[in-house]
């Protein structure tokens, strides 16, 4: 039995691997992909572009400016004159942001009255718009503490300490790269997988297969072993890059890491067989993987968090296989979770492996046309 | 082409028969049908309900060593407040716990001499937070939350025991055009952007390619059907349904989503066309360079979705990237049609910002048609 697996399964490869560009578009853009996302996705703003319009010109609100153009966020581009100009650069997407600083400013702040600070912000993207309101804040608390501690008031009656565990200084590229991970691992292992039957059956060798004296076990394993070695290896690269040339901290054990890939890879291959089983052409394979994929990508916690999303579409997460690895992939990255801690996101993986490869099978032998 | 044969029939003549041809082969296979409606449709509706970045009902561990009326008063503070379900821990044993099991996404610790250094006058009675850091971008929200519900308790107190209230600086933040800031108002247009990309890309890519492997290609090429006719042929009837899924999807934004929508539905009509030709042109250029459906699916997705997810301003900033990928960001035609589709929904006709991206589309557009006319003339030769 295992003499036929495995001359399938080396067929598969030959069958894969043999046309250069197919052996490039599995290797090469994976690798580059990790390179351009990990540094392109990243919540942390830096050189967000602002317009200050400083009516009072007074030391204090010069110290203000200072305050944001020194913080590394900001990058001061215009200073406005008069406030017709403020729609313009806003509507024209020059500055993210206005300050406006007041003409009694500084007569306001030494006299012990409120001295308000206008701050417009450009909120089409409301989530950038959030995040530099943000960072806003902390730089005006900053002055604040040091304006108090500074001119002899009274002390505040209470201060806030924070700490951050697991990423303590809040990269975000800590939380994303481990996210890639998961993306580009699913992303070959659906191609490799969802579009080798799909392929035999629009070639028509599929009917062939079938009447060979292989089981539609053997069948199985043979087409689901290229997406294990592929998934695998790619997978140990990109695991390696992200530890090494982006310095995100491995705090876990490799071993509990390949147990949760090899779960990953059996879910995420018995979709890609199921789908492949379904579809009669290879368009309509692609179309499979795309409806799959995307989703998948979108509602795994990749990018938003999966408790911000109503009720119902938190369920329906509970399919997807990328939430568990997504879990995985960070905890073992950043809190060294143990075997232990992440039993509960390892079974449902096996289950939806086990579910979908058992459908792949009964479809291979019962969806003829 | 080079040899002067005599033509039967007009070219339109001609070129209306390919049209009808591949309009006939979209209707006989139905996932190119299904690819233009129902993709977009099904991929809104989940985006569009699920994805948000409006954290709500942030679980939160609060522990007060010494509970007293200033402990409630704080509590009372967090609980009002729907960022927050705050939940009550007995000691910071039990609440450290919780965050590690990921039951509470963040703790607040009242260590036991906080309310007498807050009754002494030259003493600042520290409130420690602790937040887990893993999702960084969350933890900075929650962090922010948190002060403000804290704030608000500070001033509460101060008022009441008859003293001024204010800092020395305030900041008054006005948020335009989205003063709420909804992030579904911006996240809609940028998923349409998204998932047209997607579409108009994968309604092409697939076509030529098909044509390369199964042989018919070269049997076209020996009819008097000339390479632009070739061309127009297969764009056509793809851009209309393009244009049709496109309509659909900005109904949805506008009437189910709530999205409003200050701009001309000319322009928009405009500019939708122009990108989805770009997302088209690539496609096709992709299938005539890939000459098979697995190589072109493959490249389909890589240089589509993907980089119209990471790359166009969508999600992730393009001003924060390092230098050489804010470059690259240049060819990704999401990028300009995202700028366009939030200014037209939020902010309105802003001529200095409609134009330049369309420009930028405009010669996506051309170059990418034009380098699958040059190349499939040369494959020929």
């Amino acid at each position: 039995m295992w003499q036929r697996i495995i001359a399938l399964a080396i067929k598969e490869f030959q069958a894969l691997l043999r046309d250069p560009k197919s052996r490039f578009v599995i290797v090469g853009p994976p690798l580059i992909q990790l390179l351009v996302f990990s540094f392109a996705a990243t919540f942390d703003l830096s050189n967000i572009p602002i317009a200050v319009y400083n009516q009072d010109g007074g030391q204090a609100a010069q110290a203000l400016v200072a305050r944001f153009e020194g913080s590394g966020h900001f990058k001061s581009v215009a200073n406005i004159q008069r406030e017709s100009e403020i729609s313009r650069v806003i509507d024209d997407q020059k500055a993210l942001m206005v300050l406006n600083i007041g003409p009694r400013f500084e007569a306001d702040l030494l006299s012990n009255q409120p001295a308000t600070v206008q701050l417009i912000i450009d909120g089409r993207n409301s989530n950038t718009a959030a995040i530099a309101l943000s960072y806003a804040n902390t730089l005006v608390a900053d002055f604040n503490t040091q304006w108090q501690t500074s001119h002899p008031l009274r002390a505040p009656p209470s201060v806030i300490v924070t700490r951050a565990w697991f990423n303590p200084n809040l990269e975000s590229r800590w939380f994303i790269v481990p996210g890639i991970v998961a993306i580009l691992m699913l992303v070959v292992v659906m191609v490799v997988t969802a579009l080798s039957v799909a392929r035999e059956r629009e070639q028509g060798t599929f009917d062939q297969l079938l009447v060979t004296p292989l089981h539609p076990v053997e069948i199985l394993i043979g087409k689901a072993i290229p997406g294990f070695v592929i998934g695998f290896t790619e997978g140990s690269i990109i695991i390696f890059l992200a530890v090494k040339a982006f310095a995100v901290p491995f705090e876990g054990h490799l071993l509990t890491l390949y147990i949760g890939m090899g779960l990953f890879l059996l879910s995420a291959i018995g979709i890609g067989l199921m789908i492949s089983a379904l579809a009669t052409t290879l368009q309509q394979a692609v179309l499979g993987v795309f409806l799959f994929l995307v989703p998948a990508i979108i509602l795994s916690g990749f990018a938003t968090p999966i408790a911000n999303m109503p009720p119902f579409v938190q369920d329906l997460t509970l399919i997807n296989p990328m939430r568990y690895f997504m879990i995985i992939l960070r905890g073992i990255f950043l809190e060294g979770s143990s075997f232990q801690s992440l039993q509960n996101q390892f079974w449902p993986l096996a289950l939806i492996g086990i579910v979908t490869l058992a459908a792949a099978g009964w479809l291979f032998r019962h969806r003829m046309n | 082409m080079s040899s002067p044969t005599p033509r039967r029939g007009s070219g339109w003549m001609r070129m209306g028969g390919l049209i009808r041809k591949e309009s006939l082969q979209i209707i006989r296979d139905p996932s190119s049908i299904a690819i233009a409606f129902l993709l977009p449709v099904v991929l809104l509706l989940i985006f569009g309900y699920g994805v948000s970045l409006n954290a709500k009902h942030i679980p939160l561990a609060f522990v007060a060593d010494a509970p007293d009326m200033e402990s409630a008063a704080l509590y009372a503070s967090f609980n009002h407040s729907t960022y927050f379900s705050p939940q009550i821990a007995p000691n910071l044993a039990t609440a450290t716990r919780w965050l590690l099991n990921r039951r509470v996404d963040a703790i607040v610790h009242l260590p036991s001499d906080f309310a007498a250094q807050l009754s002494t006058a030259n003493q600042s009675a520290p409130l420690q937070v602790i937040v887990n850091g893993i999702d960084a971008n969350q933890a900075r929200l929650t962090q922010a939350y948190i002060q403000a519900g804290w704030q608000s308790w500070l001033t509460n107190r101060t008022q009441a025991a008859g003293q001024s209230a204010h800092q020395p600086v305030e900041l008054a933040a006005r948020i335009w055009f989205n003063p709420e800031l909804r992030s579904r108002d911006y996240l809609v247009p940028g998923l349409i952007a998204v998932i047209m990309t997607l579409i108009g890309a994968l309604l092409t890519a697939l076509v030529m390619a098909r044509e390369w492997e199964r042989g018919t290609l070269e049997a076209l090429m020996v009819t008097p059907v000339q390479i632009n006719e070739l061309l127009i042929g297969k764009l056509v009837p793809y851009f209309v349904l393009g244009m049709g899924g496109m309509a659909l999807s900005v109904a949805m934004a506008v009437w189910l989503f709530g999205v409003p929508f200050l701009g001309s539905w000319w322009i928009l009509v405009l500019t939708s066309a122009l990108f989805l030709l770009t997302a088209l042109g690539m496609g096709l250029f992709i299938s005539i360079v890939a000459r098979n459906q697995f190589v072109a699916s493959l490249i389909a997705i890589i240089t589509t979705f993907l980089p119209a997810f990471m790359l166009s301003g969508f999600i992730f900033d393009i001003g924060s990237m390092p230098g050489w990928l804010q470059n690259l960001t240049y060819l990704v035609s999401a990028r300009y049609f995202i700028v366009i589709l939030h200014t037209l929904f939020l902010a309105g006709d802003v001529a200095a910002i409609l134009w330049p991206n369309t420009l930028a589309m405009l010669a996506i557009a051309v170059f990418f048609i034009a380098a699958s006319r040059r190349k499939i003339r040369k494959s020929l030769e």
